[in-house]
């Protein structure tokens, strides 16, 4: 992928090629394993799976699960599948993502390009945000949340998120522009362009590979929460809650073709994300968040 | 006129500190400020809601005499250790076997990465039937003919917080991969093929050149994996659901449980109080590190 | 099944449509009766709404038995917007009524006549202060044992009736090769069977015990008994039980791995679901030694403090649907429980819930009827957690014996009150 890779000082001999192809296929295949669990119970008929074997394939291939979980199976009170809560995650994701994000560049560029007396110890005292357990931050979010307003909304959430996700954000920008040539914006300073003109013309070109880093960890953080989204989502709950609904209910049969059909409908954007960004990834990280 | 720009330039003197401020703000308020109604909150006798009574440190008397506690801490101590050291062990190795001009790198990678995208909401129910003796592993070994096999960790208070460190290693390790991938690609070659002429071997590169160069990958990886070390919750919930018995009880499922479930929040606002105190522990002397290198 | 819900539904709208009140309000609903059986119950109470012009808002959280949902409840709170109906067990009712948060039924229930038809143990958890604040639903009785009838038919022993024919009988099971005790090792489970088994050494000793805490009773010798009953029974369960779903602990009995289960009323479902009928495929008996004695859990819809004309009327509505004969007799029958009053009719339930509904009323009536500790029913939740902490270490082997169990269960009430 990257030019740096094609010309590897190290040479290796053939055995210990066929060694390396070994233990990264293995891995590949750990790595694999939970996936095919899921996917592979996902398409067999509900007997199948209590009478048998986990990891065999399916002597009866059924897409009724997939089906059953998207539209009609039971999350609350009426049997609508995961298909409303969809709408509800993206509503909240995709705010969130573009506003952190925003505001982690902004961030990040005054950090780095427009020093000021104490700039690290405000950067210090934002970045220890990336640290503090969710859980506790609930009963005062809650009541905050209340006072504003915005408690068991979408708007809600998405205040949340971008919260806890600017110290990232902010840390990524930063230390991708560091590695930026100051002199480039001094110079444009002199030619008289003013604060924003210099990030939209100059830093905001160059900024692809770690906004990609940023969207991909915001993007996969906020989708995946369960936390916030049942305590501030109210009635518009993000898909998380609805396939916690689907897998954990009480009483009953437990229809797990459906439940991992759910699962993995539930993981899909995500998936994606990674697949179709993920070469990009390891570029942004290359780029700035790794190098010190 | 002269009024006016003299304004202008002063807004524009200003405007970086007002383009951070918001974000500042915020942090301060939801960061800072909820930090202390924590802490606050762990010298009261709060139970179901907040509730301002002072009991001075009668709940940190009461979390350290709980048995479970110490449980907790024994267990985040083993997770937290060989979850790190294993996870910079795997995610090195990958980086640097993958780094060999390796056929394939293009599937090989999101392969690795995907973990990390997935929550253990979804992944956790996989998990548990792999790790069931009954339908997992080793029904599968015995039914391909291994009679003999056992894996029953998962079942055994003593073995299952190693499956959980077991099922963290999976989810974070492709990461930690891409990181060090990351970190030996922006290494320049040209050292490497100085000292190739110099007659040092492949292990030698490595161990004297390479890995000395990957200190802020190094960095970078133990940060991230000792925040989420601290924070693991799902997994443990996912997999165990703290037991067999409260074998695997961890700080954050114990906060959880006595501050929602339990409802003795002033105990669980206590032990998260010791939680944050840990953090502070290790991230400060990094953040102080990092910040002051910056700086020279 | 979709079927008789159905039709029980049209029955019950029908029936429900002459009692009309003017209220064009939603309620809002926060519970964690997700799963098929539960939702199509829950589905009876949401139409019936729907014919007075009451719009149901859904706000479902599964899991845990309420965990995640009181978690939900607890932030909404604290915002200051809490949900119109919350369902809610036992202790939890008390607490939150306790901190001032929940509404007043006291006029629906004064006009409909709720002191005189609700048994009185349920409505310590329904009242507060003399006010009613809550609309029990169901009661689930946690002290039955079920057998698989053919299992037990090879034992050639009849249904026990004390502890050492049921020791018996699990011991002739284990030699026939299956396992006795069909269990799942989560602590709610463990407590659930701890329960019966303190029940089982005498009613005055689970008062004293688990009701009123008294540290001698939770701290002396037949505590330290029941604990040794405890650790026996925790002999006959398979090695692979920790972690169990109960659900999974039925089918194993249900199909004959297992002898049985000892399980509250909801485990009948599965036993239904699979096509079994009680008294030809398996039997549902009173823990040996509790016969005339019931622990109870009751889920409720506690009423949360609303504000507007409008949204109390539609509150007393629902709780008035909720407490109406017929809504009770249609969803307990979906649901394997006994009604929350004592005058429903019980025609339309199998033989194990109309034996259910004739324990309750007789365990009622003389004042055998008490709040389950494992199900959060006969102390509060810090109480209940530390319990669970105990049993759940008895029945792993981690006390020598039941001696050392009873005084680290004293303990442990103490540290947690």
């Amino acid at each position: 992928m990257s030019a740096a890779s094609q010309d590897t000082a190290v040479s290796t001999g053939r055995v210990t090629r066929a060694f390396l192809y070994l233990v990264l296929l293995l891995f590949a295949l750990f790595y694999l394993l939970p996936l095919y669990v899921m996917g592979i119970n996902s398409v067999k008929p509900l007997a199948e799976i209590t009478g048998g074997n986990m990891m065999a394939l399916p002597s009866t291939w059924t897409l009724d699960p997939w089906r059953s979980a998207w539209s009609t199976a039971q999350i609350g009170v009426e049997p609508t599948g995961l298909k409303p809560y969809f709408l509800n995650s993206i509503l909240m994701v995709v705010p969130a993502v573009v506003i952190s994000t925003i505001v982690g560049a902004l961030n990040g560029y005054v950090l780095t390009k427009w020093r000021f007396r104490g700039d690290t110890w405000v950067f210090g005292l934002m970045l220890f945000s990336c640290f503090i357990p969710f859980q506790i931050v609930l009963i005062p979010m809650a009541v905050v949340l209340g006072k504003l307003g915005l408690a068991g909304s979408v708007s809600g959430l998405v205040l949340v998120h971008v919260v806890y996700g600017i110290g990232f954000t902010t840390l990524y920008f930063r230390n991708y522009y560091a590695s930026f040539p100051t002199e480039l914006v001094r110079a444009a300073m002199i030619d008289g362009a003013g604060f924003f003109r210099i990030f939209w013309r100059i830093l905001l070109p160059v900024s692809g590979p770690i906004a990609v880093v940023s969207v991909i960890w915001q993007f996969t953080n906020i989708w995946n929460d369960f936390l916030f989204g049942v305590s501030f989502g109210g009635t518009s709950q993000p898909m998380t809650v609805a396939l916690n609904n689907l897998v954990q209910s009480s009483t009953g049969v437990k229809e797990y073709n459906v439940h991992f059909a759910g699962a993995i409908l539930a993981a899909l954007p995500t998936l994606i994300v990674y697949i179709v960004a993920g070469r990009y990834f390891v570029r942004g990280l290359m780029a700035g968040s790794v190098k010190g | 006129m002269a009024t006016d720009a003299d304004f202008r330039t002063r807004l524009q003197d200003w405007l970086p500190r007002l383009v951070l401020a918001p974000s500042f703000a915020v942090t301060l308020l939801f960061v800072y400020g909820f930090i202390l109604f924590t802490i606050v909150l762990s010298f009261t006798g709060s139970k179901m809601l907040p509730r301002f009574t002072w009991v001075g440190f009668e709940n940190y008397e009461k979390l350290f005499a709980l048995p479970a506690w110490n449980t907790a801490i024994t267990n985040i101590a083993i997770f937290a250790s060989l979850y790190i050291v294993i996870c910079t062990v795997i995610g090195l190795m990958l980086a640097i076997f993958l780094d060999q001009k390796i056929r394939g790198e293009g599937m090989l990678r999101p392969i690795y990465l995907y973990p990390m995208a997935l929550s253990f909401i979804v992944t956790g129910t996989a998990w548990k039937w792999f790790l069931d003796p009954g339908i997992g592993l080793q029904n599968i070994m015995r039914q391909w003919g291994w009679e003999s096999f056992s894996f029953t960790w998962i079942k055994d208070s003593d073995m299952a917080i190693y499956t959980i460190v077991l099922a963290a290693v999976w989810q974070t390790s492709g990461f930690v991969m891409a990181m060090f991938l990351a970190g030996l690609r922006g290494i320049d070659n040209e050292i490497l093929k100085a000292a190739q002429i110099d007659g040092a071997s492949n292990w030698q590169l490595y161990r004297r050149i390479v890995i000395p160069l990957l200190r802020p990958a190094f960095l970078s990886a133990f940060v991230i994996l000792s925040h989420l070390a601290i924070k693991s919750y799902d997994l443990v919930v996912a997999l165990t659901g703290g037991g067999p018995g409260r074998a695997t009880e961890m700080p954050a499922t114990f906060m959880y449980s006595y501050t929602f479930t339990r409802n003795q929040m002033g105990i669980g606002a206590s032990s998260a109080v010791i939680m944050l105190m840990t953090i502070a522990a290790i991230m400060v002397p990094y953040l102080y590190a990092e910040l002051k290198e910056k700086k020279a | 099944m979709r079927g008789i819900v159905g039709r029980k539904m049209t029955m019950v709208a029908a029936l429900m449509a002459t009692t009309g009140m003017a209220a064009a309000e939603d309620v809002e609903v926060l519970h964690w009766w997700t799963s098929g059986g539960e939702a199509a119950a829950l589905n009876v109470l949401k139409d019936d709404l729907g014919t007075k012009s009451i719009g149901w808002v859904d706000m479902p959280v599964a899991g845990g038995g309420g965990e995640a949902a009181m978690t939900a409840l607890r932030a909404r709170v604290t915002a200051g917007n809490p949900p119109t109906a919350v369902q809610m067990l036992g202790f939890d009712i008390l607490d939150w009524a306790g901190e001032g948060a929940l509404g007043d039924l006291t006029d629906v229930a004064a006009a409909e006549g709720w002191d005189a038809v609700v048994p009185v143990a349920l409505q310590g958890f329904s009242k507060y202060d003399g006010k009613w604040i809550a609309a029990p639903v169901n009661v689930h009785s946690t002290n039955w044992v079920w057998i698989n009838k053919a299992a037990l038919d090879a034992t050639g022993l009849g249904e026990p009736t004390t502890w050492e024919e049921l020791v018996a009988i699990l011991d002739a099971m284990q030699a026939a090769g299956i396992t006795p005790l069909a269990h799942g090792g989560q602590a709610w489970q463990d407590a659930t069977v701890f329960d019966a088994v303190v029940l089982g050494l005498g009613t005055d000793f689970y008062k004293a015990a688990f009701i009123d805490l008294d540290p001698e009773a939770l701290g002396g010798a037949q505590m330290a008994e029941a604990f040794d009953r405890l650790i026996k029974l925790s002999s006959y369960v398979d090695e692979n039980f920790s972690g169990r779903d109960w659900n999974l602990a039925s089918s194993m009995v249900i199909n004959g791995e297992a002898g049985m289960q000892m399980m509250g009323d909801w485990a009948k479902g599965e036993f239904v679901n699979a096509g079994k009928v009680p008294g030809a495929d398996f039997v549902c008996i009173r823990f040996p030694g509790t016969q005339g004695a019931v622990t109870f859990n009751s889920d409720q819809f506690a009423m949360f403090g609303v504000s507007g004309e409008g949204a109390v009327a539609a509150q007393g509505a629902m709780a008035s649907a909720i407490m109406n004969p017929v809504f009770q007799s249609a969803f307990n029958v979906v649901k394997g429980s006994a009604p929350a009053r004592t005058d429903v009719p019980n025609d339309a339930f199998d033989d194990c819930g109309k034996k259910a509904m004739a324990d309750l009323a007789a365990a009622n009536d003389s004042g055998t009827l008490f709040g389950s500790m494992a199900h959060g029913h006969a102390a509060p939740a810090s109480v209940k957690n530390a319990t669970y902490d105990v049993i759940t270490a008895a029945f792993n082997g981690e006390y020598a014996d039941g001696t050392a169990a009873a005084a680290a269960l004293a303990d442990a009430v103490a540290a947690a009150q």
